[in-house]
């Protein structure tokens, strides 16, 4: 899939975005950022609700936007998700979700095409389909609004926020949803969001930005192990990484996942065992010791080599890349710790992980 | 028989000068309410204070400009006459234009609030399932500014019905052509016939008073249309 190109620039009185990249045709790109960063007003610029002069828009070898050329919103082959679900009132479920699907371009190809039962199917809403959008939930609004906008058959489908207007178990809700699209669809998803957990799930490439800028884009298990990321995530600094299931333990519940040459047991959720997982390790879960140690309750205990060291949000506190197998990982400790293990680059450490949480 | 003759006369003369208003006044006002309700222009202050203008001025004020405009020397007048139509003061189509001006405002304003009340979320949402401009207006801005429709229509016909100033500027007092039911009304207490006045004072009471309470009992909802 070719990449989408963008370039835009808008000088507003207190707001400024100045963003030239090329980012990924497939899998889900969050665009990760503060409130105020610029994210959301990206997605707008790219879906033609906002007009940023002189900017320049390619998507799949087609200009939706340059000098000359301005594709129009309803024009554009796209879906899109807002924040809150913005469902028509006077329309019943069905006739939201027909609103859109009548109007896709008949030209589209038949692989292409999301049938209404897709739609419906893959966001579960099938007994919901006669009522207005005043009779439903918060999360049941939301499930609605992504099967409209897929219902309109996309090549791209945006995304800004699904989950921020939800508390936490209606997003518990969504989340497994949000995955089967991950799954089950071949289009690009682009997905804004504040929330490192939804992003740590969700998505494959990451971009950063900050104060109208893209601070780092690339890979996000590589991007989330950098050190030199220009915004501090605190408590939710830490890496994703991908691997599969190679051990199912039925006494203990427990399933041992490879994740690039390293073994980790975590809880068994219940998926499938040939079914490609991610877990996520933070950085405060992980804790060096320079040989192993007996008698300790910690489940995943790996030999581990220290690539670098960085600074923290807080000054006590420091940021050490790790390198396990063929993954690298996070830890926090102090500055003091650090100093007293001689922590340097090339050391051979073991690792301590207390908890690897399951995606 | 209740009524006189004539006094069905121009009742029939009234409501058919307000329907026939408030129906021009649906497509033009429309259009000026989108505008004034979407509009960054920094024309949207003055225009809206024109829009507002008959709400504060005497109807003697307006119907003398409208006579003026309309009359033999005035442009209007002199473009009808142009193009065949004669003059339009005292009669029924002069009636029809002065009441548009004066009702102007009761058509565009509830219909204008109604547009901003939609918001422009609904709008952007149709863009993004394919909807052209157009066609998000009458699928989404027209069904969610219904109940803004069906407030404006009320008040400009019964701001019509009740209009006596500019009929007398404009119409004079010509029996089934501009004679209306409040000059008529007007014509029997001049005439000393008090209880002819009664009589027709009694209908237009209860008439304004049935379209009132209508207005305020029937608040559709939108989401229930």
């Amino acid at each position: 899939m070719e990449p989408i190109e963008i370039r835009f620039n808008i000088d507003w009185p207190g707001f400024s975005l100045a963003v030239d990249e090329l980012l990924p045709g497939r899998g889900v790109t969050a665009l990760f950022g503060h409130s105020g960063s610029g994210k959301t007003t990206l997605l707008r610029c790219i879906a033609g609700l906002v007009r940023a002069p002189k900017g320049r828009l390619v998507f799949q070898g087609k200009v939706w936007q340059d000098a000359s050329t301005w594709v129009p919103t309803h024009r554009r082959s796209l879906g899109y998700v807002f924040q809150e679900a913005s469902l028509f009132p006077h329309l019943t479920v069905i006739g939201n979700l027909r609103y859109g699907q009548k109007r896709a371009p008949a030209d589209i190809p038949a692989e292409q095409r999301v049938s209404l039962d897709q739609a419906i199917d893959l966001l579960g809403i099938r007994p919901l389909l006669d009522r207005k959008p005043d009779r439903l939930s918060g999360g049941e609004r939301q499930r609605v609004a992504i099967a409209r906008a897929l219902a309109v058959s996309p090549r791209i489908l945006l995304m800004d926020e699904p989950l921020a207007a939800l508390d936490l178990a209606r997003k518990q809700e969504i989340l497994p949803y949000l995955e089967r699209l991950h799954d089950e669809l071949a289009i690009p998803v682009l997905y804004v969001s504040h929330a490192p957990d939804e992003v740590a799930r969700l998505a494959d490439h990451l971009v950063i930005m900050d104060g109208g800028r893209v601070l780092a884009s690339g890979p996000l298990a590589a991007t989330l192990a950098r050190l030199d990321l220009p915004i501090r995530l605190g408590e939710d600094a830490g890496v994703v990484l991908e691997g599969r299931i190679t051990e199912r333990d039925t006494r203990w519940h427990l399933l041992k996942v490879d994740c690039g040459g390293v073994d980790l047991w975590v809880r068994d959720t219940g998926v499938p065992t040939d079914h490609p997982v991610r877990v996520r390790i933070l950085a405060r879960d992980v804790s060096i010791v320079l040989a192993p140690v007996a008698g300790t309750s910690i489940l995943n205990t790996l030999p581990a080599r220290v690539l670098s060291l960085g600074e923290d949000a807080h000054p006590a506190l420091a940021l050490v890349q790790l390198q396990a197998g063929q993954s690298t990982l996070l830890a926090r400790l102090t500055h003091r710790s650090a100093d007293h293990l001689h922590l340097a680059p090339g050391l051979p450490v073991w690792i301590q992980i207390k908890a690897v949480a399951l995606l | 028989m209740f009524l006189t003759d004539t006094d069905l006369q121009s009742i029939w003369l009234t409501l058919r000068l307000a329907s026939v208003v408030t129906l021009i006044l649906f497509l033009v006002g429309t259009p000026v309410a989108w505008w004034l309700a979407r509009t960054r222009s920094r024309w949207k202050g003055p225009i809206g204070a024109v829009v507002a203008l008959p709400l504060v001025l005497p109807p003697s004020v307006l119907g003398f400009y409208l006579l003026v405009t309309m009359g033999p020397n005035g442009p209007v007048g002199q473009l009808t006459q142009a193009l065949g139509i004669g003059l339009l003061p005292f009669t029924f189509w002069g009636l029809v234009v002065a009441s548009v001006f004066y009702s102007f405002p009761f058509m565009v304003q509830p219909v204008q609030n109604a547009f901003e009340a939609v918001g422009e979320r609904p709008l952007e949402v149709a863009a993004t399932l394919r909807a052209s401009p157009l066609d998000a207006f009458f699928t989404v801005a027209l069904p969610l500014a219904l109940p803004g429709f069906l407030t404006a229509g009320i008040l400009t016909f019964a701001h019509t019905v009740g209009e006596f100033g500019v009929v007398l500027m404009i119409g004079g007092n010509i029996p089934g052509v501009t004679r209306v039911a409040s000059v008529q009304i007007y014509d029997h207490v001049e005439a000393m016939e008090y209880s002819d006045a009664h009589r027709l004072a009694a209908v237009m009471l209860i008439f304004s008073f049935l379209v009132l309470l209508a207005l305020y009992l029937w608040r559709p909802n939108p989401k229930n249309t």
